[in-house]
């Protein structure tokens, strides 16, 4: 504590962050103490040697085989220093502990679909216990994006058609910002997410209020699925316009299409358009939506249009 | 080993050739017209026209950058729309990079100065010179139909599967990128040629002028990284036109792969960027602290340790991406060992400045603005070489401000540098000295103020290319923009100054500085031919304690495409301060 | 430097010394240019190779359907060409006027053969429904659901390599006409010379693309 740049880090909450903050404060410091020597080097000789007229003799000083050794030699031991210290914290990152407890994070354009063991879901917000090593995997459903949190020091990219990792340990509970650092379109800079620390004893409660899936008339269940699944990211329930079309009003509608013809919007148009969205895209709008195939089951498709028919 | 034949040695008759102050005829009084201008192929006029082309690009480019900064000022929308910032932002980044700072200064002033340097009339294939102009306007026209259809919303870095589904008008762009790389294939072609075969008499590879030795570690670069830009860019274009499943994993091929053929070359390209600065640095420090260069083959051969060393450490940008762990470990690793060349350089020019006879004028202050900025672009790029901290730091401001750095206070300045240092050879005119001294404070304040918050709020979090964030980063960000408005000021007016050098400057004399550089024994500006006789060169190009006239030496009789034998019946026996001189 | 007795040769431009300095600089530049073609078809090996590496059941199975004994005739012809290429530079070192364009004239036939056998080969596939890119490709006979990915890179490799075929066709007509004008001797013979260069070039970038391409077991 108390490092001349701790003003540049976020306060830490992970043990992941321990290493990295040590070797940031490290480098910080060597790197100021070589940039004053430099600089003021560069002052002193500007000034001591300043020309003092156009005919001044300069010594024939061609080089010295001892001093580029040293200032070889020297830094790159430092480097040394710091390529294992960096190393073996980056192993550290790596290797995630035994007991970690697993949740799967899946990105999407544009917000995080969160699920855990017991089956409960959310969006944008992933709930863990303190003081125990969580595990997140990642997967993408369409492009790469990438899951950041600064105060735990972790980052990994999110990559379509693989599986990635990072793990933490949240030390207290609390709130702690997800960033997503891979460029993704729109909404990239609002694909936002939070970590919500509870003490062990609240997980479990809230964990066992959110498991066994939805509850819920098929209406209720819509309404609750259209913003886990992130369509309200998109698709306004209220008539403002987003980047999809809203969904007040939408069932039964006459949409104009991007090809020039014209749709009813029934069942069959609603499960096509969240299976293959690109199949047949309204007019104005562009073709940006993830195709939900594989991601949503025949039932929530129902539910969901379900829920579509109340929105009158 | 012809150890028994003497005929290696030759002798040749030199005399001095002093530069005109007012030279009646230059390069800028033969030829004139549009249409001369259009079809020469004298590399001062194509390497003038690279600049102007260059800066024009940088003021698009610039004023994209101001828009971003503007929009930035405070969270969400202030006055321009999410998709619209991602164009910009997109725009700025590739105009810069592939149509500024990879021309810059090898296309430009390389042009320009180069073929001087080794007292040539030419580059080797001035025809193929001013192809690579045209094929670089065409990259550009290219660009601009993208611009004029969908715009471009990828990122300048094109990653996949983003591209290949966005909507913007990519394949314009990857086609505009992939011609615009053959423009730098072939003056990267055409400057190894060059230097390996038109030195004039007596310029051995000791005796190259740094800048020199930068370029041809540049051309390396070129000639090596820049086809495989070009085969990822044609990929691209199929996968997103055809779908070839390499790179779109909806179809088969895999992202990551993507990023290992874009960073083959785009990191060497940073070098391509920079290292021609570093050529730059070392002539201006030597001109203005009178004093030869100190440690010449650590700064020649660090150039081309950085242009090899540099092909082996793409994969630190992908260090989150997925990659192998060996891969990344190694990558981490010789990501250091580059480093210790760039190092080496900054000791090797503050060590020139001991006991120097240094004059603070502008190209000068320049370079001490470069060794400044570009330390602290070294030193935070350790910092995001080191593994652990890069996993916090990758795609944050952090990575923004460090570019900045580097490209910006490094090739930027270095640009400014050269082109204060060289105007006067190239115009003939002086310009306003005070003026100049201003726009580089200003330039030098208003960089920090834009870029130094960037380091503490990328550290703090702050992810990079967002429209949006979030309220704790206000300040940062205004900080950055008023910043950014003080940088425009300075450039501003040094085009003011510039122009006005040009049209009303003070008659420049031929070598301003009093440098021992072979450019500058020349008439300012140039000859059509650059010199009117075959210069002959017996000192190092720093060699301030050598007289000035030993500098000044041509061949007594100009051989040019003519019988040795015959010439010696024209040699004017009359003529005086003819001296043998024998090259080994 | 050796002593010319020609003052002037015609074909001598402004910016260079001497012939042997324009000799030298231009076949430098071709030599640093294959270099560069080098890479840029080492971008597509490494393609190659990566995909080959994933997926090693997939190569083998769609090379099947390329005809081994079409690419070997192609193999054939292509060094025949580069054979009668180096002819074509020795008659010039040797002033044969004739040699120089009968020579070019076989070069030129070979590559158009070359081409031809290719264009067979492209338009029996097609003609499969065998195309470069998943949406245009509709073969069913190879059961590999990435089968479309050995055909983009088949393809873009001998595709540009066709072109590069191509542009040495035009390169060799260049090249002719000139020699008909009498433009060459073994005083000047520096563009027979680097297009010779850049024709063994396209022909040993075949002999690469041949085996990895049609002899996959």
């Amino acid at each position: 504590m108390g490092r001349l740049f701790d003003f540049m880090l976020p306060e830490a909450k992970s043990p992941t962050a321990d290493s990295t903050d040590a070797l940031f404060h490290f480098i910080n410091e060597a790197s100021l103490v070589l940039l004053l020597g430099i600089t003021f080097a560069l002052i002193y000789f500007a000034i001591r040697y300043r020309r003092k007229s156009e005919d001044d003799k300069t010594p024939v000083i061609t080089h010295n085989n001892t001093l580029e050794v040293t200032w070889s030699v020297i830094p790159l031991l430092i480097t040394f220093v710091i390529f294992g210290w960096g190393y073996t914290g980056w192993l550290n990152l790596k290797s995630v502990p035994d007991n970690a407890y697993e949740i799967q994070v899946n990105g999407y354009k544009w917000g995080w679909n969160v699920k855990y063991e017991n089956g409960a879901r959310t969006l944008n917000e992933i709930h863990v216990p303190e003081g125990r090593p969580i595990k997140i995997v990642l997967s993408s459903s369409d492009v790469l994006h990438s899951f950041f949190v600064p105060d735990y020091r972790i980052k990994h990219d999110v990559v379509p058609g693989r599986y990635t990792y990072v793990w933490f340990e949240a030390e207290e509970t609390g709130e702690s910002q997800i960033f997503c650092t891979e460029y993704c379109g729109t909404k990239h800079s609002d694909m936002l997410a939070k970590v919500i620390v509870h003490t062990e004893e609240d997980f479990q409660t809230w964990l066992e209020q959110n498991g066994g899936g939805l509850e819920g008339t098929p209406v209720e269940q819509g309404e609750q699925l259209i913003s886990l699944q992130g369509c309200t990211t998109c698709h306004s329930v209220d008539g403002s316009q987003g980047i999809g079309p809203s969904f007040k009003g939408i069932w039964g509608k006459e949409e104009n299409l991007a090809d020039g013809s014209t749709v009813t919007v029934d069942e069959n148009y609603i499960r096509e358009s969240i299976l293959n969205p690109g199949a047949k895209v309204v007019k104005g709008y562009g073709n940006v939506m993830t195709p939900y195939e594989g991601r949503i089951s025949d039932e929530e498709i129902t539910n969901i249009i379900e829920y579509l028919k109340t929105l009158k | 080993m012809a150890t028994a034949e003497v005929s290696t040695q030759k002798t040749l008759k030199v005399q001095r050739f002093k530069p005109s102050d007012n030279p009646t005829n230059t390069f800028l009084t033969d030829e004139k017209g549009v249409w001369a201008w259009m079809t020469t192929v004298d590399h001062k006029k194509i390497g003038i026209m690279y600049l102007v082309s260059v800066a024009i690009f940088f003021a698009v480019g610039g004023a994209l950058a101001i828009l971003l900064r503007t929009e930035l000022l405070t969270p969400a929308k202030t006055f321009i729309e999410a998709d619209t910032y991602n164009q910009l932002f997109t725009l700025h980044g590739a105009i810069m990079v592939f149509f500024v700072l990879v021309p810059s200064i090898p296309a430009a002033l390389g042009n320009f100065i180069m073929p001087m340097q080794l007292g040539a009339k030419d580059v080797a294939f001035p025809k193929l010179n001013l192809a690579s102009f045209y094929i670089y306007v065409l990259g550009a026209i290219f660009t601009f139909i993208a611009l004029a259809k969908n715009g471009l919303d990828t990122g300048w870095t094109f990653y996949t599967p983003y591209s290949t589904q966005s909507t913007s008008s990519v394949i314009w762009i990857t086609m505009g990128v992939f011609i615009l790389g053959f423009s730098s294939i072939l003056t990267g072609t055409n400057f190894i040629t060059t230097i390996h075969k038109m030195r004039a008499p007596g310029i051995t590879w000791s005796k190259l002028p740094l800048n020199v030795w930068a370029l041809y570690a540049t051309s390396i670069i070129q000639v090596l990284a820049t086809p495989v830009l070009a085969i990822t860019v044609l990929l691209l274009t199929m996968e997103k036109w055809l779908g070839f499943g390499i790179f779109d994993p909806a179809i088969g091929g895999d992202p990551v792969l993507f990023q290992h053929f874009f960073w083959f070359y785009s990191h060497p390209a940073v070098y391509i960027m920079i290292v021609p600065g570093f050529g730059i640095i070392s002539e201006v420090i030597s001109t203005f602290s009178k004093k030869t260069v100190f440690g010449y083959w650590a700064i020649a051969l660090s150039s081309l340790a950085i242009a090899f060393i540099g092909f082996l450490v793409w994969g630190h940008h992908m260090f989150t991406s997925g990659q192998s762990a060996v891969a990344t470990t190694v990558f981490s690793f010789l990501t250091f060992l580059v480093g210790i060349p760039t190092g080496i350089k900054i000791f090797n020019w503050v060590t020139t400045l001991y006991k120097g006879s240094i004059k603070m004028d502008t190209p000068m202050l320049y370079v001490f603005i470069f060794l400044f900025l570009f330390s602290i672009g070294g030193f935070t790029g350790i910092m995001l070489g080191a593994l652990s901290v890069n996993i916090h730091l990758h795609d944050t401001y952090y990575v923004v401000a460090h570019f900045h750095y580097v490209m910006m206070g490094g090739t930027l300045i270095a640009l400014l540098a050269g082109l204060h240092y060289w105007w006067p050879k190239m115009t003939g005119k002086m310009y306003n000295e005070t003026l100049a001294k201003i726009s580089a404070v200003l330039i030098f304040v208003g960089f920090n103020v834009t870029f130094l918050p960037q380091f503490v709020m990328g550290a703090q979090g702050m992810p990079r290319r967002y429209y949006n964030y979030v309220d704790q980063f206000t300040s940062f960000h205004q900080t950055s923009t008023i910043g950014s408005y003080i940088l425009g000021v300075g450039f501003l007016i040094i085009l003011y100054y510039l122009m006005q050098s040009l049209f009303k400057g003070a008659k420049s004399p031929a070598n301003p500085w009093n440098s021992r550089g072979l450019e500058w024994q020349a008439t300012s500006p140039p000859d059509f031919h650059n010199f009117d006789h075959t210069p002959v060169i017996i000192h190092g190009p720093y060699d301030y304690h050598q007289p000035m006239e030993e500098f000044q030496l041509g061949l007594a009789v100009d051989t040019n495409g003519h019988d040795p034998e015959s010439a010696k019946e024209i040699i004017d026996e009359e003529r005086d301060q003819w001296k043998n001189y024998s090259l080994g | 430097m050796a002593n010319h007795s020609h003052a002037h040769p015609t074909h001598l431009q402004h910016h260079f010394v001497d012939s042997d300095q324009q000799f030298e600089a231009s076949k430098m530049g071709m030599w640093v240019f294959i270099v560069n073609e080098i890479l840029f078809f080492g971008g597509l090996f490494c393609a190659y190779i990566v995909f080959r590496a994933w997926y090693p059941e997939l190569f083998t199975m769609a090379a099947k359907e390329l005809s081994t004994v079409w690419g070997a005739v192609n193999t054939v012809v292509l060094i025949g060409s580069s054979l009668t290429v180096a002819m074509a530079i020795r008659s010039a070192q040797k002033n044969q006027k004739r040699g120089i364009e009968i020579n070019l004239l076989i070069t030129i036939a070979l590559a158009c053969v070359f081409l031809l056998i290719k264009y067979f080969e492209y338009t029996h596939k097609f003609h499969l429904g065998i195309f470069p890119g998943e949406s245009l490709y509709t073969y069913e006979g190879i059961d590999h659901p990435l089968a479309h990915v050995f055909f983009s890179i088949y393809y873009m490799m001998t595709g540009i390599h066709a072109l590069h075929i191509i542009v040495g066709i035009g390169l060799m007509i260049w090249i002719y006409i000139r020699a008909r004008r009498n433009e060459f001797s073994s005083e000047y013979y520096t563009p027979v010379e680097i297009t010779g260069l850049y024709w063994h070039l396209v022909d040993v970038i075949w002999i690469f693309l041949f085996p990895l391409l049609y002899l996959i077991e």
